[in-house]
């Protein structure tokens, strides 16, 4: 029954993460609860899907096609997150005094929330389909069923537990400062999902130059452990990381970075969507 | 404006189909079989350096995810059927992979040289 709870709280670990951020990164954007909820089951639905054809997404280009679904997924939920920072780079500010003042906020955010719903719905079906393909495996084989099933419901509850964490954790964070640590968090992450997306495009071989691997910290944390996994959704750890995959992390910092600068500057005073 | 993302999202899916068949490689003849959540065999020899397929054929009618963390493999494997692992080069050395659903049970190493 451990064994079970662990498989698939490793799995949620990275979807549970990434809510908690788009939570705390929507306070006080009206319509969110509903937008996030949306996202999830959207992303529940998607996972079975994947997971139904899990063969068939396989067998596809080649026998890289996983790889190529997992590098796509990636690749939306960073222009997503980019799109996200730069609409907030023009609008965090006046949300943050909006909540100080009257404890609501402007309602002009429906588009960020909607991107934010495509990041969370395609963390949900990222790791989801892995779930729904282990739980399924367990109750196929019928035998000691219950208790690996009973694990991973645990393992689910332990997931959606660490979301709250996150949450409330960064809701401690003063509201004058909140929006800075979450546009924060949110280009680590970003960063750390084109790497990864990297990764995979290199397994398929569609990517494979500067695939030299430029160091190993596999001694000092390894991305198994958990503060390794953990560390690995929030800002990309890798153990060994590649030329390409470091060039990936760097060049969506610097997108971020210039993208919210444009955004920030933007005259028009139309909600802004670079 | 939702639609650049989604656009852009295309347009990397379309670069991506038209750039595979250049990209086809040949299994290199090797193939591990799981059945009863183990793997046959359970010690592979592969060559060191080189970048690597094989076959992981899932003999078992529920779904396993062939693993190796050293390896950087993550791959899912439904059941009654099988899928193409590629990874490496990988340095001289042995690595342990697993199936991650059947832990317990399915294990096995490569002996890269």
């Amino acid at each position: 029954m451990l064994g079970s709870l662990v498989i698939v709280f490793r799995e949620v670990l990275e979807a549970g993460l990434i809510v908690g951020i788009v939570m705390a990164a929507t306070r006080g954007v009206p319509g969110r609860g509903r937008w996030i909820t949306l996202g999830v089951i959207g992303g529940v639905l998607g996972a079975m899907v994947v997971a139904a054809f899990a063969g068939a997404i396989s067998d596809a280009f080649e026998g890289s096609g996983q790889e190529l679904f997992n590098a796509c997924v990636l690749g939306i939920a960073v222009v997503m997150l980019m799109w996200h920072n730069a609409w907030m780079a023009r609008h965090g500010r006046e949300i943050a005094v909006q909540m100080r003042q009257i404890g609501t906020a402007i309602s002009s955010g429906q588009r960020t929330l909607a991107a934010l719903a495509v990041v969370v719905g395609l963390a949900v079906l990222r790791e989801g389909s892995e779930i729904v393909l282990f739980l399924y495996g367990i109750m196929a084989s019928g035998t000691s069923g219950t208790a690996l099933l009973t694990g991973g419901l645990l393992g689910l509850l332990a997931g959606a537990a660490l979301t709250a964490l996150t949450y409330f954790g960064l809701l401690a964070i003063p509201s004058r400062h909140i929006f800075t640590v979450t546009t924060w968090m949110i280009t680590l992450l970003a960063a750390g999902m084109a790497a990864q997306a990297v990764h995979f495009l290199d397994v398929a071989g569609l990517l494979t130059a500067l695939d030299n691997v430029v160091w190993n910290t596999s001694w000092l944390l390894s991305e198994g452990s958990l503060v390794g996994k953990l560390l690995h959704t929030l800002i990309g750890y890798t153990e060994q990381p590649t030329a390409m995959q470091l060039f990936a992390y760097a060049a969506v910092l610097l997108a971020m970075a210039v993208l919210m600068r444009l955004a920030r500057n933007e005259p028009s005073p139309h909600p802004q969507s670079a | 404006m939702r639609a650049l993302p989604f656009a852009l999202a295309v347009a990397l899916s379309l670069t991506v189909s038209a750039a595979m068949p250049g990209t086809a490689r040949a299994a290199d003849d090797i193939t591990i079989t799981i059945k009863d959540h183990k793997f046959t065999p359970a010690e592979v020899r592969i060559s060191a350096n080189k970048r690597m397929s094989i076959v992981v054929v899932n003999d078992d009618p529920t779904p396993e995810e062939f693993e190796s963390l050293p390896m950087k493999i993550e791959k899912i494997i439904p059941g009654n059927s099988k899928a193409l692992v590629r990874f490496g080069p990988i340095a001289p050395g042995r690595y342990e992979f697993i199936g991650e659903f059947n832990q317990a049970t399915a294990k096995g190493v490569m002996i890269a040289e």
